[in-house]
């Protein structure tokens, strides 16, 4: 089927800053698409070219089929956008806010309000439908934002970190939610810096400063990571790692809990056996570990400054 | 559905969203009435300046050496300059209705005999006494006293001239003030509301929301207007009832007249304001852009002082302010009783004022971030 979204070279500069440098992409049909990358790597400003509210200082986007910026107000009728930072009106009721989202979208009168009320107890907004949106939680900003939306059930959706601050369970709804979307024909893409919402995508861009390090579904990036991942525990974990540190078979590592995550370079061949003898020294346990997208973030940004994954951890 | 009816709803939307606005802000919905009452009070009494150069006709009916040389001194005085001759009282009392004078001196064919006796008034000065400023100062003539080929005492020679007011003959300054203050509340409110109307959407984070919308942005200035002009007439009303009450300004029978104007000056302004909104970066610049705008309005359209008595600059930039148009034009109606129909030009620029800035700011206002 046809792309959703196709994007050819698209680069974005402020001043002589580039914030989204070259990026190719192609977004298939009903799926949950993420855009991982740390803080800064340019994920809003890729989605604002997406919906035509940026100019690109260069490329080419079209979007459903159609081109922007030629038919940005065709493409805005289909599409649902989620700004990163909450942008409806803080001294308007959640029902006010709805009421001016589904007018404005040209939500048909006569359903309007059978569509507000579907998605206020969508999205357990109902109690609260005559508050205030500045009044509101996090979660529930968040919700309303949602809502909001999709008033128009758009064929597309556009989410800017839909779940920064907002708590696990929050957090865990909101996904069943856009599944739910998915398996009513919406294609969603959702930009997020946490690297386990990035495992649930169907599909993933690893985006890094500005470009687009890596791409494909998450089980392929982890399959193809060609490094291996290691285990070590023990007591002696902080002096592991001081040892290891500036080792350059060793691209990087990682406290978890009581372990150590040691992900070495790839070509470096039995790793197991090269960690053993490495670490003959101390009293470790050694074990291979499942890739994490964690690790392909690693691996994937180590051009540009190996520097592990301090930016885009938990 | 047309898109026609489409864009109605969505310029409905965005009116519906601005009321709510408003009644969630107390604040400005209590300065809607709050202004008008404040100023009334405060500026029930202008300040008194110095008039010259009053634009005058001149009725010379017996056109003789006499006859000129009055005109000449009274001309020496400054406080007048006959700007054109009128063949009959008539005419001339015709040409201050309509504004294009403010005073008049006629002298009668039998002036030099008159003078000669000293029972009568030599000639009579007719003035326009809507604006009590030029009214008072032309008042100040009365004590001219004529002299011709002698320089003598003032003593001894009787007086010259006689001062009839044409309208407002009890010289009320509420009378000239209300309809200016009027115009300068409108001026203020009105610049004031829109001016951050877009504004603040960018400041509060709504921008990004509002622009992603399939509104175009005509309907967007259109819907934010609206509920405006009705803030307005509201206002309109408060004040013209206030001015009744306490300063009993006539306005029975021309009230049609009075808010027809009144919604053509809101138009001006509200788009005005809502060019500011399109220019200015933050609510802090749209206030200083509201400033820049507003005191020209106050000082030089006729408010504070004489518009006729102004230099020929500063009168050449009043005529682009929108308040000089409407203060001329509502104190004709409510002063003089002119009708709409001789205003035709001064209704025109305000209209062509509305028509362009609104384009103006369509066009400025970008659905775009940067
Ligand atoms: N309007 C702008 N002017 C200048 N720099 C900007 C602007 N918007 C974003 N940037 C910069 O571009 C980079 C990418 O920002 P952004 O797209 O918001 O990243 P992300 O959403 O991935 O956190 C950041 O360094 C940011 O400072
Ligand atoms: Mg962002």
């Amino acid at each position: 089927m046809e792309a959703v979204i196709r994007v050819r070279g698209l680069s974005k500069r402020f001043g002589d800053f580039t914030a989204v440098d070259q990026v190719d992409m192609s977004i298939p049909p009903h799926g949950v698409y993420g855009f991982l990358g740390p803080n800064g790597s340019g994920k809003t400003t890729a989605i604002r070219m997406m919906c035509g509210l940026l100019a690109p200082t260069a490329g080419e986007i079209e979007v459903l089929g159609m081109r922007i910026p030629e038919q940005t107000e065709l493409i805005r009728r289909q599409v649902g956008y989620m700004t990163q930072k909450f942008s409806m009106y803080a001294d308007l009721t959640i029902l006010q806010n709805m009421e001016f989202m589904a007018r404005i979208m040209g939500v048909r009168r006569a359903e309007q309000r059978g569509r507000i009320r579907e998605l206020l107890q969508r999205f357990r907004l109902e109690p609260f439908s005559r508050r205030l949106a500045g009044a509101l939680s996090g979660g529930q900003k968040r919700r309303l934002a949602l809502a909001a939306a999709v008033i128009h059930q758009p064929r597309l959706l556009l989410l800017d970190e839909p779940t920064s601050e907002v708590d696990p369970n929050t957090r865990r709804e909101f996904w069943d939610e856009l599944f739910l979307m998915c398996e009513s024909g919406t294609t969603v893409l959702v930009t997020t810096h946490l690297m386990d919402e990035a495992e649930r995508c169907h599909h993933l861009a690893i985006i890094n400063e500005g470009r687009k390090v890596a791409d494909g579904s998450p089980e392929a990036l982890k399959g193809q990571l060609g490094a291996g991942v290691f285990a070590i525990d023990g007591p002696q974990i902080t002096a592991i790692r001081n040892h290891l540190e500036g080792v350059s078979q060793v691209l990087a590592t990682t406290r978890i809990g009581l372990s150590l995550r040691v992900m070495l370079m790839p070509g470096v061949v039995d790793g197991l056996d090269w960690l053993r003898e490495h670490l003959a020294g101390f009293t470790a346990g050694i074990e291979p570990a499942g890739a994490t997208i964690e690790d392909v973030f690693v691996m994937a940004t180590r051009e540009n400054g190996a520097k592990g994954a301090g930016g885009a951890g938990r | 559905m047309s898109s026609l009816l489409q864009a109605l709803i969505r310029i409905g939307a965005v009116c519906r969203k601005e009321v709510l606005h408003l009644i969630h802000d107390r604040l400005t919905f209590g300065m809607v009435v709050m202004i008008p009452l404040f100023q009334l009070v405060l500026f029930g009494y202008t300040i008194n300046t110095d008039v010259r150069q009053v634009p005058a006709g001149l009725v010379d009916q017996p056109a003789n050496s006499f006859s000129r040389q009055l005109a000449l001194d009274l001309e020496a005085t400054q406080v007048l300059h006959f700007i054109a001759r009128c063949a009959t009282p008539q005419e001339l009392e015709g040409r201050i209705r309509d504004g294009e004078l403010s005073a008049g001196l006629v002298i009668p064919p039998d002036a030099e005999e008159r003078y000669q006796l000293g029972d009568r008034p030599t000639a009579q000065l007719v003035v326009d006494g809507s604006d009590t400023m030029v009214a008072g100062a032309l008042r100040q003539l009365a004590n001219f006293r004529f002299a011709p080929g002698r320089t003598l005492s003032n003593r001894d020679t009787p007086q010259a001239i006689s001062v009839r007011l044409l309208y407002n003959p009890e010289r009320r300054a509420a009378l000239f003030t209300v309809p200016g203050l009027l115009g300068v509340i409108l001026t203020m409110t009105m610049i004031m509301f829109t001016s951050i109307a877009i504004v603040r959407e960018r400041e509060r984070g709504n921008m990004e929301l509002l622009i992603a919308t399939p509104i175009r942005n005509l309907e967007l200035m259109i819907g934010k207007i609206i509920p405006y002009i009705g803030i307005g007439l509201l206002q309109v009303s408060v004040i013209l009832f206030l001015g009744v009450l306490l300063f009993a300004i006539p306005v029975a029978g021309k009230l049609l007249e009075i808010y027809t104007v009144c919604l053509i000056f809101i138009l001006a302004n509200l788009t005005l304001g809502l060019m500011i909104s399109t220019l200015a970066r933050n609510q802090l610049a749209a206030m200083q852009m509201f400033i820049f705008v507003f005191l020209p309005s106050m000082l030089l359209s006729g408010f504070m002082f004489p518009f006729v008595a102004m230099p020929r600059v500063a009168r050449q930039l009043a005529e682009v302010l929108p308040l000089t148009h409407f203060l001329r034009i509502i104190r004709g109606i409510i002063l003089r009783g002119e009708p709409l129909t001789g205003m035709g030009a001064d209704i025109g620029y305000l209209l062509g004022f509305a028509t362009l800035f609104l384009a103006i700011s369509a066009f400025r206002f970008s659905k775009r971030l940067e």
